[in-house]
């Protein structure tokens, strides 16, 4: 009897537990969060554990591999489906998704909660927030800052012997490229040689022909030799610009890399192929997104002193810019739970969370974060992700930027790659292309 | 009492229904169960084929919901059979089915006339042939880049081992005048059981009286073999060449995880070609009038094969 009793109280009890988690669980909200699968996910996984203890609300995750993040993605945007509440869309998407009113505008929610834009990195805001550029118009806010920059073999960069055959060689110290050209010979100079007893390479490029790859990594060089997406003075006017000589002179360089000092079979490689070749050591220079940074940094072959980082150098006249990444999150339209997603946001924007944010892993937007005095000594990336933070430049944000995008991977991919035409034909053809898809689109 | 659950079903039917299904003729009744299946054949394919027909003669663009849908005739038709890319695509579509058919034919019918003949161990090889039609195209195709690598791949390897170069020297899949031959490759290995496999069932069909009259009027093999071997599996042969040619013609995962269409746009196919106009650049009209192209295409070729099977199917 009296154990009949115990365990009829036992079961009671646990009915009541039950039902309470449950009633708790059915005022709080689930929100799904989608955002490419890659590290900085994870580490974002880490610090929304902080909202959840907060708000009560559980949060959930659709992570994406980066070669179907878009297509699965603008495929859920497109169909008004309700998978994603909040989402770390690329920064292209602004512009669409903007004008197809599938991103909720922020500026009300903004200016009621004292979230400030200017606050946050000015190429950031720009690049993953702003649409139509340049305007106050926001329809997200800057989550994770990204851009191209480079790793190096600091360990064989600094072997005596090295050293004193490169002076040999080209009359100056084995460091860190300051233009393209400098960092042309170092490729060279590395391609083919033995260390350790392993045949290694120049560089680790970007040469991916189906999503954005190749787009992504010939601009660095298009960026730095003076080429223009457009006349800054009448928009959508490319002829000129686009296919300038300075630009065709960017393109020519991409390719010489190409040809001279990439590993053997590197001709569809994006970030993760980079890494790879620069984490197996094959190659002594890698051209990656700064995200890869933190992981190259822990990697116990390359971490640690033996890897360095600089941003993309300069062009023959000076002229430094480096392609855009990043992301920034928005609340998405369709969802059921608009107000739970922007108190996510509102979380996220406080400057605490935004030093956890970076001390997980995650590259902070806020000003407050990087302008601290001491983010540049926090990390040895981190002075390089700054000064590579200042020179950014972004692809087209329109709403037609995939087939802006397909365009250039094209014609990229065509000249660099496959060894067809010239330069001048590959941009001449570029101008012709997008031409055709402003022209679709009504600009002209 | 109800014996079986057809009559607990005919007594549980209202008698109001029950009186009129009694009524019904063979006709009608047969309509009634076929019914479901045009229903969902008209749901699944019929509709959408129209509705991509409808949508050939529009600007629309899936990502564009709020902007006006205008009907722009033949424009994207002219557009796409005026577009070069197009015609390239098309060319390296033309390229991969010639050849893919031409070797899978050949080998697949060598390996069926050997494994024909009885062999100690004939089935454990029949089963190792096969093998490689049992995966799936997306894993074969990352699995060969691994092959086709040229600093630890094995194809690279073997080719550098019997011709005497650095393996390092060559990359199938980057170079412009090798990509198309390494999709072709890897296509081979997969498929070729298959239309094995069929030309198997073709020879295991072959009466054995036939050759045994053959000896009788000392045919010798060559001529038993152009005579009867090759007259009574070209039906089989041809419809592998059919499931071959349809399946190619459509060909996606592979090519998309070998080379993504590259080098530039050497090995972009028919079908990666329309899927980026599709779904990366959004132009659903003008993927629709793709699409349809494409649809007449086969459905033009395949008819005129099969009235070609049929003739040799009643000689």
């Amino acid at each position: 009897m009296k154990s009949l009793l115990l365990s009829s109280a036992l079961a009671a009890g646990m009915y009541i537990a039950v039902a309470a988690g449950t009633a708790s669980h059915a005022q709080a909200a689930d929100l799904t969060l989608c955002w490419a699968a890659w590290d900085p996910a994870n580490a974002l996984v880490e610090l929304s554990k902080d909202f959840e203890a907060k708000s009560g609300n559980k949060m959930h995750y659709e992570f994406v591999p980066w070669p179907n993040f878009a297509d699965r993605m603008l495929n859920e945007l497109n169909s008004g489906g309700k998978l994603c509440d909040l989402l770390i869309g690329d920064s292209q998407w602004i512009g669409g998704a903007a004008e197809n009113k599938q991103y909720v505008k922020l500026n009300d929610f903004f200016d009621k909660e004292g979230i400030k834009m200017d606050d946050f990195i000015p190429a950031t805001v720009v690049g993953y927030a702003e649409w139509p550029k340049n305007s106050p118009n926001y329809w997200a806010m800057p989550a994770f800052g990204d851009v191209v920059g480079w790793t190096y073999r600091k360990d064989w960069f600094s072997r005596p012997e090295l050293q004193a055959e490169f002076k040999k060689k080209y009359s100056r110290d084995l460091a860190v490229p300051k233009s393209w050209d400098e960092l042309i010979d170092i490729a060279r100079f590395f391609q083919g040689r033995e260390i350790d007893g392993k045949k290694v390479y120049g560089a680790a490029i970007y040469t991916e022909r189906g999503s954005e790859g190749v787009t992504m990594g010939a601009m660095n060089a298009l960026y730095s030799y003076g080429f223009e997406y457009q006349n800054p003075k009448k928009p959508y006017e490319l002829d000129g610009f686009v296919n300038s000589p300075d630009a065709v002179a960017g393109l020519e360089e991409y390719k010489k890399l190409y040809d001279c000092c990439t590993p053997p079979g590197h001709s569809d490689a994006y970030m993760t192929q980079d890494v790879d070749a620069y984490k197996s050591g094959q190659v002594a220079l890698q051209m990656n997104f700064t995200f890869t940074w933190p992981g190259i940094n822990a990697d116990a072959n390359v971490g640690g002193d033996k890897s360095g980082y600089f941003p993309n150098p300069a062009g023959p006249k000076g002229v430094q810019f480096a392609q855009l990444g990043g992301q920034g999150i928005s609340v998405v339209a369709a969802s059921d739970k608009q107000q739970e997603a922007l108190d996510y946001i509102k979380w996220f924007s406080q400057p605490e969370i935004q030093q956890k944010w970076w001390k997980l892993g995650g590259y902070s937007a806020l000003r407050a974060v990087v302008e601290d005095p001491s983010f540049a000594s926090s990390q040895p990336y981190a002075k390089p992700f700054l000064d590579s933070m200042a020179i950014v430049k972004d692809f087209w944000a329109e709403p037609a930027y995939a087939s802006l995008l397909q365009a250039s991977q094209k014609r990229f991919h065509d000249y660099v790659v496959a060894n067809q035409g010239s330069a001048k034909n590959a941009l001449d053809g570029l101008v012709k292309d997008w031409q055709g898809v402003f022209e679709d689109d009504g600009k002209y | 009492m109800l014996h079986s659950p057809i009559d607990r079903v005919a007594s549980a039917t209202p008698p109001a229904i029950a009186a009129r299904i009694r009524g019904l003729s063979d006709r009608a009744i047969a309509w009634l169960f076929v019914a479901p299946s045009i229903v969902l054949l008209l749901a699944i394919n019929i509709f959408p084929l129209i509705w991509t027909i409808r949508l050939s003669f529009t600007n629309f663009r899936v990502n564009r919901p709020n902007a006006p849908i205008e009907f722009v005739g033949l424009r994207n038709y002219i557009n796409i059979l005026s577009d070069s890319d197009i015609w390239q695509s098309m060319q390296a579509t033309a390229h991969f089915l010639i050849w893919t058919i031409v070797l899978q034919v050949l080998i697949g019918f060598s390996l069926a006339y050997l494994i024909n003949k009885k062999f100690r161990g004939n089935d454990l090889w029949t089963t190792i042939i096969v093998l490689p039609m049992m995966l799936s195209p997306a894993v074969v195709g990352n699995f060969w880049t691994f092959l086709y690598q040229p600093q630890i791949g094995l194809f690279n390897y073997v080719v550098g081992f019997l011709t005497g170069n650095d393996p390092s020297s060559f990359s199938m899949i980057a170079s412009t005048s090798l990509a198309p031959w390494a999709i072709v490759i890897v296509d081979t290995w997969m498929w070729t059981p298959f239309v094995m496999l069929i030309c198997l069932a073709g020879l295991r069909s072959i009466p054995n009286s036939i050759y045994e009259a053959a000896e009788c009027d000392r045919a010798s093999k060559w001529r038993q073999f152009w005579t009867i071997t090759i007259p009574l599996v070209l039906p089989f042969l041809m419809l592998a060449v059919l499931f071959r040619g349809i399946e190619n013609f459509k060909m996606f995962d592979l090519v998309v995880q070998l080379t993504g269409g590259g080098p530039g746009s050497i090995t972009e196919l028919t079908s990666v070609n329309l899927k980026r106009a599709a779904f990366e650049q959004w132009r659903t009209g003008y993927a629709s009038a793709y699409a349809v192209i494409l649809f007449v295409t086969v459905f033009g070729l395949a008819s005129i094969y099969v009235k070609a099977l049929n003739k040799v199917k009643q000689r």
